[in-house]
């Protein structure tokens, strides 16, 4: 017994050292092995009378897995330090640039049109679509805009036949005649889409983007129309206040009819939406003229309601700080990375509309 | 529409100040444009300070004066005064300024070889006096800190610009504008002043409207003033010509200009005695032509508005007259025309003969039918007033009466509308000043239209009167409330933001681009599908609808290229027109990729774009908006704008008729055409329009997760083929020899060359196999082994190779 013991304090002060794999397996072979001093030992074990047999055996055991255990933690010991001094050898230059980014970006008008989306599906609209392709009656007859009114004169109307029957839509209109033809009311929509004037100068091009808003039910009066607006023009602004004004006008297709100005100030060049003494012009407004609720056979005694239309690309122009109306058409490479968002910038009612 | 303030206040009694007239204007529905001085010549002549002089190089006289003109602008201007030094204050003149001496317009222009930026001017030459010796020399005290304003005053009276909505003719005249004001309690109408004038005789002159079909004319007061002396207009009309910007011209004609802007009653004087013997205002007949007084000869079609004279067309009735009856300074007797023309007529004429004068603009608008006898009223005293002359008893053709007309308004429909409540009192002193009789029966209103407003025939049009003169604050505002009638989006919408969104996410960036294009560019991309020309087209270049995207997306790759960038991916989702009749459109994405990947990498090999690169994206984007991979068919067929070798078409699903998208590399013939210069250009189509609804929603399509944990063994094959064969068919054949156990192959190697025949190619696959009941032994594998080589070899005649 005292035998073992001894081999025992022999080789845990042996493994103290500072020893590498090879003499750790050494150590281990010379204990454990087929001839090994603790396997030997095991093998005396028959031989012994029983009484000393049972303590000895005991004794053998504890002592061995003291030192398989001491083995065990030399060696990870090892393996550690010999995995530490190689990862010495693998740093590497990591200021060097990551493999290639591609970064995708959306149009400020496609964004813009998603804040507007998600802004008036806040309070219950849906979205229509109609053709850029219009038939004359849909773009100006049905709008009580008949072909005598010199309404007409303002909107330089591009034609696809000499006839002037076949056109690109002027305004995005047309599709409230298009909905209310195909349903019943109530309506609540809007109408994001191209539209088209043959006018080309720094504050026009020839196409450019409105949303048409809806709004037919039995008692929807001006009040409603105005809190519409009002909401959505400081969702849209994301501020907490902003100074408006309706200003009576005259579109063919409303009446009342209203323009909306925006207040603004100038600071350092830039407009600042909201607050100062000037005024810009938004949006074009008013209740659906009679004639118009005639023409898609919805009977006007029974329903009324609002109508606006806004340009798109002039609100996203406001918003983001952008000052030609033409770039927004010409592809810059530039540009668009400039304007441009990212793809999971969606804007939603929960996450907010714009970072 | 102009005016002064001063003009406004003859027909308007006001205490108010100009800023509050202003946003009266705005609030009663009359949107100004600007309240300011018409700028004049004048306002060119700026203070000005010379900082340096130095010598002419090529003229000893002549100096080179650096010149403060205000605003930190710095101009060189060449210069002979003698007192021309620094520190001078002087007036100075820019370029495009007219010299009140002689003249002259000034240039830019070398003097003696030196480019001279405009000029110093002298007392004389400002005709300020005769002093001609040296430039204008200013006293410091005064205008040392005026430089850059203007050294003129400009004495004019601020010009209110009016935007006049198409509605309101009414307020093309000054007291129209009047009238607005005074209803909306800015003040009081004034009424019309008009002195008792004498008329001597009759008007001699037949007049006759004939009675053609649609005779645009429907009323022809005139009266002849005989023995008139024209001359340059009295200084006050001169004044209220010139307020507004335009050109006084002759006492007679100011004067018919002046009642045009002052009540919106267009006139016109003839010279009577160049009159052949009568006015007959008829239709025009095909081919008659005249000289009209913009000095252009008009040559006119069948059934335009004509007033005419034994010898022929004098003029057309309401938009312009002729040279042949225009009255001259030297005119002594003088025909007034007051008429009526009907505005459908006027715009079918002058749309036609694409003319366009004030006349015009106010005709077919809509002009008081019953202020023809003012006009002439007004006109006549003022003529005999300024040039004399003897007035005629007044003469009216009429064969149309005019008589108001009447509605009946039902109060409550204006706080139906408007959402407030007015009393009715108030109401009906709105309508009272507005010009309108009423009187009540019930809750009803009956009312007397005014003639002068053509816009009002329902009772719409009374509510719209009423709101407006009572102020759109008034109107409440009402809170939105946030029920939904349907989903915001329908399931073809949603697919649209998720698609553009799922593009943008693979690295393009997304641009808009016009629905028009060229029509060069696009016949590339047409392929069998109409050309649909624009008749008016904003220019040449973009003439027809686009029949693809690729035509602008090649335009502006090529733009960009161009600008220096090399390797570009956009895209644009829209429309691409089939034909011309409303709806025969299809939302089109289109997305190019063009240049290297990993350009001037450190780290990875850089390689131009290929088509693997841009189906990936495509595949994926199909796969991310929730279609199955699995049943994708690839097509080797595309449109011709594509290499006829490198693109395809992706179809849903093997049995689809319609593809949904197609890839490939742009057709190396068009790149080359189109002078697009890059590595390779690789794009794809995909029609929204096709792409089939998911009818299951997502949470119906997830119910099942069923999954195996029993082993997994992969095995590679090696099949020799015919070298077209397609690695699509082979895959199909493997997957459908049995489903439930083998769960994915993978293409690893395509090998043409040594070792295998010409005309063949080794396919390299590594098959997965799993079974979801157990744990496949050795000779199960060793059976599926043999299965999946027999049948290849048999449906594809391939070889395995050993």
């Amino acid at each position: 017994m005292s035998d073992i013991k001894k081999i025992k304090n022999e080789y845990l002060k042996k493994l103290d050292n500072n020893l590498d794999l090879k003499s750790v397996n050494q150590i281990k072979t010379e204990l454990f092995g087929k001839n090994g001093q603790i396997s030997n030992s095991f093998k005396t074990l028959g031989s012994l009378p029983n009484d000393e047999r049972k303590k000895f055996a005991s004794d053998l055991n504890s002592i061995k897995d003291e030192l398989q255990e001491k083995i065990n933690s030399k060696l990870q010991e090892i393996e550690i330090k010999e995995i530490n001094s190689k990862l010495e050898n693998e740093k590497l230059d990591v200021t060097l640039p990551e493999r290639e980014i591609n970064q995708g970006k959306i149009h400020p008008v496609s964004q813009v049109i998603d804040e507007i989306s998600s802004i008036f599906s806040e309070i219950g609209f849906s979205v229509e679509e109609g053709p850029d392709v219009e038939n004359e009656h849909y773009n100006f007859t049905a709008l009580n805009t008949p072909d005598n009114h010199p309404a007409r004169d303002m909107h330089d109307t591009f034609y696809l036949d000499n006839k002037k029957e076949i056109l690109l839509r002027t305004h995005t209109s047309p599709v409230q005649v298009r909905t209310m033809l195909k349903g019943k009311p109530p309506f609540k929509i809007i109408a994001p889409g191209r539209t088209y004037r043959s006018d080309s100068d720094q504050t026009h091009s020839p196409m450019f983007h409105q949303v048409e808003g809806l709004h037919i039910d039995k008692d929807i009066n001006m009040g409603h129309l105005k809190g519409c607006l009002n909401y959505f023009i400081k969702s849209f602004f994301e501020v907490d206040k902003i100074k408006m004004r309706f200003r009576p006008s005259h579109f063919p297709f409303t009446e009342p009819s209203a323009e909306v100005d925006i207040g603004y100030e100038l600071k350092d060049g830039k407009i600042v939406i909201g607050e100062g003494d000037k005024w810009l012009e938004i949006l074009g407004c008013g209740m659906v003229h009679p004639n118009v609720l005639k023409n898609v056979n919805v009977n006007p005694d029974k329903y009324q309601g609002y109508a606006f239309g806004i340009g798109i690309d002039r609100l996203g122009m406001l918003k983001y700080g952008i000052n030609d109306l033409r770039a927004f058409f010409e592809t810059d490479y530039r540009w668009l990375n400039h304007f441009g968002f990212d793809p999971l910038d969606v804007p939603s009612n929960y996450r907010g509309l714009s970072r | 529409m102009k005016f002064t303030m001063n003009w406004l206040k003859a027909h308007l009694e006001t205490k108010h100040k100009d800023t509050q007239i202003i946003d009266k204007l705005t609030d009663v529905g009359l949107e100004v444009e600007s309240f300011e001085k018409i700028s004049s010549d004048l306002d060119d002549f700026k203070v000005a300070q010379i900082i340096s002089t130095e010598q002419h190089p090529n003229a000893d006289r002549l100096r080179v004066c650096d010149v403060d003109i205000g605003q930190q602008n710095i101009v060189k201007v060449v210069c002979g005064a003698r007192n021309a030094k620094k520190g001078l204050l002087t007036v100075y003149a820019g370029p495009g300024s007219v010299i009140p001496k002689n003249n002259m317009k000034l240039t830019v222009s070398k003097i003696r070889g030196v480019t001279s930026y405009g000029m110093l001017c002298s007392e004389s030459e400002l005709k300020l006096s005769d002093e001609s010796e040296g430039i204008t020399e200013l006293k410091p005290s005064k205008y040392s800190d005026k430089i850059g304003k203007n050294y003129f005053k400009n004495n004019t009276e601020k010009v209110v610009d009016l935007s006049i909505t198409p509605n309101r003719p009414d307020c093309l005249g000054v007291r129209g504008v009047a009238r607005d004001l005074a209803a909306a309690g800015a003040g009081k109408l004034k009424s019309i002043s008009l002195k008792n004038i004498k008329k001597d005789g009759s008007q001699n002159i037949k007049v006759s409207i004939t009675k053609d079909k649609n005779q645009g004319c429907t009323i022809f007061a005139s009266c002849l003033i005989k023995g008139v002396t024209n001359k340059e207009s009295p200084k006050w009309l001169k004044e209220k010509i010139e307020s507004l910007g335009q050109k006084p011209i002759s006492a007679i004609v100011d004067i018919t200009n002046y009642v045009m802007l002052d009540f919106n009653r267009p006139l016109h004087a003839y010279d009577a005695d160049k009159i052949d013997k009568e006015i007959i205002v008829r239709n025009s007949k095909k081919g008659e032509t005249f000289e009209a007084l913009d000095n252009k000869e008009y040559k006119l079609d069948d059934g335009m508005c004509v007033i005419s004279d034994q010898s022929g067309v004098l003029g057309l009735g309401g938009i312009i007259g002729g040279t042949r009856s225009g009255t001259e300074l030297k005119t002594k007797n003088i025909l007034l025309e007051s008429a009526y023309f009907i505005p459908r007529s006027i715009r079918k004429t002058s749309k036609l003969l694409n003319i366009d004068t004030d006349a015009k603009f106010r005709f077919e608008r809509g002009i008081d039918p019953q202020s023809v006898e003012i006009g002439l009223l007004k006109a006549s005293e003022l003529i005999s007033e300024i040039c004399g002359g003897k007035i005629s008893k007044f003469d009216i053709q009429q064969i149309k009466k005019y008589k108001n007309s009447e509605i009946k308004f039902d109060i409550s429909l204006f706080e139906k509308i408007t959402g407030f409540k007015v009393k009715e009192k108030e109401i009906i002193k709105i309508l009272n000043d507005l010009g309108f009789k009423v009187s009540k029966k019930n809750s009803e209103l009956k009312l007397t239209i005014p003639s002068w407003r053509p816009d009002i025939s329902q009772p719409i049009d009374i509510v719209e009167e009423v709101v407006r003169i009572k102020g759109y604050d008034n109107i409440k505002t009402i809170e939105p409330k946030k029920n939904r009638l349907k989903d915001t989006l329908n399931k073809q919408q949603k697919l649209f933001h998720f698609l553009q969104r799922s593009v943008a996410s693979k690295g393009y960036l997304e641009t808009v681009t016009w629905s028009f294009t060229d029509s060069k560019i696009n016949n590339h991309f047409k392929e069998n599908l109409n050309e649909i020309k624009i008749v008016n087209p904003i220019s040449s270049d973009l003439d027809v609808l686009r029949n693809s995207i690729f035509s602008n997306l090649a335009i502006y790759l090529k733009k960009n290229l161009d600008r220096g960038f090399k390797d570009i991916s956009f895209f644009e989702i829209g429309p691409i027109f089939k034909n011309k009749q409303p709806g025969e459109q299809l939302t089109v994405i289109g997305a190019i990729k063009s240049g290297k990947i990993s350009r001037l990498n450190w780290n990875e090999k850089e390689r131009s774009v290929d088509i693997f690169d841009i189906k990936k994206d495509l595949i994926q984007t199909l796969m991310e908006a929730g279609y199955d991979k699995q049943n994708f068919f690839i097509r080797d067929k595309s449109p011709t704008y594509y290499h006829p070798g490198k693109s395809g078409s992706v179809y849903l699903d093997k049995d689809d008729i319609d593809p949904v998208a197609y890839f490939g590399e742009l057709h190396p013939n068009i790149v080359k055409k189109l002078d697009i210069k890059t590595e390779r250009v690789v794009g794809f189509e995909i029609y929204i329009d096709y792409l089939k609804d998911n009818k299951v929603k997502l949470k119906d399509r997830k119910s099942n997760f069923e999954y195996s944990d029993y082993q997994k063994s992969e095995r590679d094959f090696a099949f020799v083929v015919d070298k077209n064969y397609k690695a699509q068919d082979l895959i199909e054949i493997i997957s459908s020899i049995d489903k439930n156990l083998i769960r994915s192959i993978k293409i690893f190697d395509i090998y043409e060359g040594e070792n295998i025949p010409t005309g063949k190619k080794s396919i390299a696959l590594n098959v997965t196999i799993q079974s979801s009941e157990k744990t496949l032994e050795e000779n199960d594998l060793e059976n599926i082994n043999k299965l999946i080589i027999s049948t290849v070899e048999s449906k594809s005649g391939a070889k395995i190779r050993s």
